[in-house]
């Protein structure tokens, strides 16, 4: 909402304030200032000059030399192509050094050999067009009508009236009374502590009977509140004078004709949208305020043919729809120049249906953005009037009298109990009753015998909390003490938050940076990963009305956002990157239970010399980290975004954990990454709920240990893990620890085998062990592999 | 034999200083010292001196060799630290040379920010809570006393599923979740992910992140909102912030505020960053509307309470000096590790 200030004046006079201090003021109490700025702010030393002579340039069959008389002791010569001129023309002139709209600055100079110590002025370059000075030309000088000062020097911006303080106001739902120069002047008057002053309307002369030019009837009183008409007739359309002119454009509206701007003004002064129709298009001079039926049509003041439906709203004659009810009037039934007699409508009317109608028709106006917020169906009657006056004074037509007025609002105010101590005790701070009640009063509550009654224009009130923001805002919210938390509450982690700190904080020390990717993908992101055409993967939870298909499912898997980033960072060249996410991901459950939301720690990384074991010993210290000491691990062969060759498989007690390997070629291709990358897997759940998280202390050992090698060569396809958990069975528990150390193919080994060397390190908790001992235990180790073919190496 | 040991004393004495290294001093050692030694040869004579000559010349000799071999530890002492002296100084690098470095890798900046304010939170007593994001139309909306066609939803473009499902435009669903699961008193944070239908842009994003904070207790006023919204600016931004309460409007509070906090670039003074207004707005909040209350199935008459929700990405654009909230999302290796 844009707010004059010279409008606001006619309300409210503040006096000297700065438009800084206004503005901080009013925020303060509310009404959040956006911006502020005068009108022409950037316009400087253009003033007002008389065209003394004009002659031909020498030169030029089409420039004009003007000597300018703009009030000081000698002429200027200023050189124009326009060819609107004549002698004796007051014309706005852009002196040496001036600024013009567009911020454009003017110096003097020479035109085709001739001085010019400045230019004349069109419309456009002082930021205005021909609505807001009718009587001028859009191509050629702005000659200044009898509307204008005309004094010769003055400043451009007093002479047109161009210098108003133009105030944008962020203006929120629950407060629709302040769509209007008067709501705006209330607030501003209590803010200030000033009188508000809003004269009543009225209209002095009148003639004839409003019933005998129209009839109204409400057929859906639930979407129609009450619908007022009034009737001017011998209506003479012409532009509106400068200062309603001055007023609507400073509201960001542009003037049409003194009928249509007398619609517009009173809006914006009321914030009660009016509407005129011409009569003779009325059929039957009636007007009904019904259901659109199916397929009915109606072509809308912006020339637009539109499909209407049951579902809509329409003002309509005995025929044919006219307008759609608070949104937009019809193309025919509109004021045009011969226009003579017309009907003014202020109706009030359902704001839910309004914002569906306007919705589906895909036009929200001034008039259906006030409406969806139900405005005050009281106030009907006096924009009505205010409109018939303002016909009178800009002798626009002769008002015939009386109104056609159908009221189905029945509306009753909303009152509550006067609860001082209430109030005081929900904000935290002690006010008496008088200072709550003063400042009720003066935004137009009523305080009798211990009730409040709501002024009918405030829809938002209806609880005592609601009182409580009206007296501290006007209060001070700055005022009211601040009082330090108090008490002692258990704040912490839960188990699950302390897990996801420690992956993070696991994951970080490896050198991985964590990401934060969309939980939205698109469809094809699931073939980009060569999911099988049935795969569960690809139930997901669509959204209905997504901005495009690349954001319209939610992910089952976040293994594509994944390979997005690592794509966009390869493509970006950079030489390598090591990422994770705890990514959540989504489980459609149908559509009448939510989906399920479970987390994964996705790990991404690519660099020259990362291999499936740098992926593997992340994934390892992580596991580690996290309370899981042991764990299986197979091939996985059937995943179809990793290598099948270079997959795995983790899984803990039975239970799946999640799956790492290098990325599957096809799907790198489909990523456009050129370089091997790995990915891992895990579920953060079964992380949780298999990981070990009590730490117990072992003690010290107090024997020595002895350490003895073996190396056997076996099948190729023969995985380690499997020689190794067949070697702890069969040495028991002296066996501390077993490192694998190398794996050898190639000269000396038969061909597809592999020599693999274990160092084992045995301890008792009881003895040192003999040498014996270590042997006997070497020996189980060799004859329990022999079952797998294994040999020790000789 | 006396003018002997002497002058072997005097040549040892000699030879010991002209040694320069450890190897040459233990070669004259063995020399004058050893079993073939030039004293060991003399000792050796002994026998044919007379038994009144020989304790005198035993004692000299032992004077001798006691002298000698002092003078070889003072000079093996000397070289030694002649050496070590050596090696150090040729075992000088560059120590400006670049250290070998096992680098950690770096958290998102969005998750360092809200991990401060967890921490901030944490302290002062609040737990954390969370809630889904693909949510029901009631939680999100409804019981949050947004009906249907309520003009705010307008502001809050929404991504449906169905008709009653949608994707989460705000975490404050989670309060009437939490409410419906505890009774006060109530200190929560929610932190998480929420959706809106805006196209991509510098400054907008269809996913982004807000933390919704709720208390419940007896007697909970907006004093205390002030209080709690103070504490947590100055522990976030240090202790010269000052914050601004302003009157806003929400559907699910009543008084409803925005919070501005003083710009933590120029201090309130006014520059480009805060519009030369010297404030700058972080967070909305204000004292839960009763109605909700009531949907959370809280008791409004005994109890009271505040929210608030601020955006992540707001303060992490403000914090790190962001300029495109693209950058959060795009992961580039060259953005992470800055953080």
């Amino acid at each position: 909402m844009d707010l004059s200030k010279r409008w606001l004046s006619d309300y409210v006079d503040l006096g000297d304030i700065s438009p800084k201090e206004f503005a901080e003021a009013i925020t303060m109490t509310g009404s959040k200032v956006e911006s502020f700025e005068y009108e022409g702010e950037e316009i400087e030393n253009v003033i007002v000059g008389k065209v003394v002579s004009l002659e031909k340039h020498p030169d030029s069959d089409h420039l004009w030399v003007c000597q300018i008389d703009v009030g000081q002791n000698e002429n200027i010569q200023i050189v124009t192509g326009a060819q609107n001129l004549k002698e004796g023309d007051v014309v706005p002139v852009a002196m040496h050094k001036s600024t013009i709209y567009g911020g454009n600055k003017i110096t003097k100079g020479k035109l085709r050999g001739v001085e010019s110590n400045g230019m004349l002025c069109s419309l456009g370059e002082l930021g205005l067009t021909v609505h807001d000075f009718p009587y001028a030309i859009e191509d050629g000088i702005f000659v200044l009508g009898d509307d204008c000062d005309r004094t010769l020097g003055l400043d451009i911006h007093k002479a047109i009236g161009l210098d108003d303080l133009i105030t944008e106001f962020e203006i929120t739902s629950n407060r629709a009374d302040c769509l209007s120069v008067t709501g705006l002047a209330r607030e501003a008057a209590a803010t200030f502590n000033k009188e508000l002053k809003i004269p009543e309307p009225f209209v002095t002369k009148t003639h004839g009977d409003v019933k005998d030019f129209l009839s109204v009837e409400i057929k859906e009183p639930s979407l129609c509140y009450r619908y007022a008409g009034a009737v001017v007739e011998n209506v003479r359309i012409k532009p509106s004078p400068r200062w309603m002119r001055e007023r609507l454009r400073a509201s960001g509206v542009r003037p049409i004709n003194n009928i249509v701007d007398i619609t517009n003004y009173v809006m914006l002064e009321f914030g009660q949208p009016m509407h005129a129709f011409d009569l003779r298009y009325l059929d039957n001079n009636q007007v009904i305020v019904r259901r659109a039926t199916d397929g009915e049509k109606i072509t809308t003041l912006d020339g637009i043919e539109r499909d209407l439906n049951e579902n809509m709203l329409v003002i309509a004659d005995a025929n044919k729809p006219v307008a759609v009810a608070g949104v937009m009037g019809g193309e025919f039934s509109g004021i045009m120049d011969d226009t003579t007699t017309i009907v003014f409508e202020s109706a009030m009317f359902n704001g839910v249906f309004v914002r569906r109608t306007a919705k589906a028709l895909g036009m929200r106006t001034e008039a259906s953005a006030r409406y969806e917020k139900e405005l005050d169906a009281t106030g009907c009657l006096r924009s009505l009037t205010r409109a018939l006056q303002l016909v009178e004074e800009l002798d626009a037509g002769d008002v015939v009298s009386g109104v056609v007025d159908c009221d189905y609002s029945n509306k009753t105010p909303v009152t509550l109990p006067f609860n001082p101590e209430w109030v005081n005790n929900f904000i935290g701070i002690d006010l008496t009753a008088d200072e709550q009640k003063a400042i009720l009063e003066k935004i137009g509550f009523k305080v009798e015998n211990g009730t409040i009654i709501s002024p009918s224009f405030r829809n938002d009130i209806e609880h005592q909390a609601d009182i409580s923001e009206e007296i501290a805002r006007f209060y001070g919210y700055d005022k009211i003490p601040d009082r330090a938390l108090s008490g002692v509450a258990d704040g912490r982690y839960t188990p699950v938050q302390q897990l996801e700190n420690k992956v993070g904080a696991v994951l970080t020390a490896q050198g991985l940076s964590e990401i934060c990717t969309y939980t939205f993908i698109s469809p094809k992101a699931y073939d980009k990963i060569r999911l099988e055409e049935n795969d569960e993967l690809r139930n997901s939870v669509v959204i209905s009305n997504p901005l495009g298909e690349d954001t319209s499912i939610m992910r089952t898997t976040a293994v594509p956002s994944m390979l997005d980033i690592l794509s966009r960072n390869y493509n970006n060249r950079n030489e390598s990157a090591s990422l994770y996410e705890i990514a959540v991901r989504f489980k459609s459950n149908g559509t009448e239970e939510l989906p399920d939301e479970k987390q994964d720690i996705v790990i991404g990384m690519y660099s020259p010399d990362c291999t499936y074991f740098t992926l593997k010993g992340v994934v390892d210290e992580l596991l580690s980290a996290t309370g899981i000491k042991k764990y299986d691990i197979e091939r996985a062969v059937t995943c179809p975004f990793l290598h099948p060759g270079r997959a795995a498989e983790i899984s803990v007690n039975g239970r799946k954990l999640g799956i790492m390997g290098e990325v599957h070629p096809a799907v790198l291709e489909n990523y456009s990454i050129g370089t091997r990358c790995y990915i891992a897997q895990i579920s953060l759940e079964a992380l949780f709920e298999e990981g070990n998280k009590e730490k117990v202390y072992t003690p010290l050992p107090k024997f020595p240990a002895v350490t003895r090698d073996l190396a056997f060569v076996c099948e190729k396809t023969l995985p380690v893990l499997l020689l190794e958990s067949e070697i702890a069975s069969a040495v028991g528990k002296i066996l501390e620890d077993i490192a694998l150390f190398d794996v050898y193919e190639g000269a000396q080994i038969e061909n597809g085998k592999k020599s693999v060397a274990f160092s084992l390190k045995l301890r008792s908790n009881e003895k040192t062990l003999t040498d014996e001992e270590a042997d006997s235990a070497m020996k189980k180790a060799i004859k329990a592999l022999e079952k797998f073919g294994a040999a020790l190496r000789s | 034999m006396k003018e002997k040991l002497e002058a072997i004393r005097a040549l040892a004495e000699k030879q010991l200083l002209e040694t320069s290294s450890r190897q040459e001093l233990e070669s004259l050692r063995v020399q004058i010292l050893g079993k073939k030694g030039e004293l060991t040869a003399i000792l050796k004579q002994m026998g044919s001196l007379s038994p009144e000559e020989r304790p005198i010349m035993g004692q000299k000799a032992n004077e001798v060799r006691a002298f000698i071999e002092s003078k070889v530890a003072e000079r093996q002492a000397e070289l030694k630290a002649k050496e070590n002296e050596l090696r150090l100084a040729k075992e000088t690098i560059d120590v400006t040379l670049p250290g070998e470095r096992h680098p950690l890798g770096h958290k998102h900046p969005l998750s360092i920010v809200l991990d401060e304010v967890k921490d901030i939170f944490i302290g002062m007593g609040f737990q954390i809570a969370t809630g889904p994001e693909v949510e029901w139309d009631y939680y999100n909306f409804e019981a949050l006393n947004l009906p249907p066609d309520h003009p705010a939803r307008d502001t809050q473009d929404t991504f449906y599923i169905t008709e009653k499902m949608l994707l989460r435009t705000q975490t404050s669903p989670v309060q009437i979740r939490v409410m419906e699961k505890q009774q006060p008193p109530i200190r929560v944070i929610a932190p998480g992910r929420v959706y809106r239908s805006d196209a991509v842009d510098a400054t907008h994003s269809p996913f982004f992140h807000q933390i919704e904070g709720l208390v419940v207790d007896e007697g909970i006023t907006m004093g205390d909102l002030k209080g709690n919204l103070m504490q947590f600016a100055k522990r976030l931004y240090g202790e010269q912030t000052q914050i601004r309460l302003r009157p806003h409007h929400f559907p699910f509070t009543e008084p409803s505020c925005e919070m501005d906090v003083t710009c933590f670039k120029c201090g309130g003074k006014g520059c480009p960053m805060c519009k030369g207004e010297g404030w700058v707005e972080i967070l909305g909040g204000g004292m839960v509307h009763p109605k909700v209350l009531k949907n959370g199935g809280i008791d409004p008459e005994k109890y009271s309470g505040y929210a608030f929700g601020v955006g992540l990405e707001r303060l992490t654009m403000f914090r790190f000096n962001i300029d495109d909230m693209r950058l959060l999302y795009e992961n580039d290796m060259r953005f992470l590790s800055q953080f």
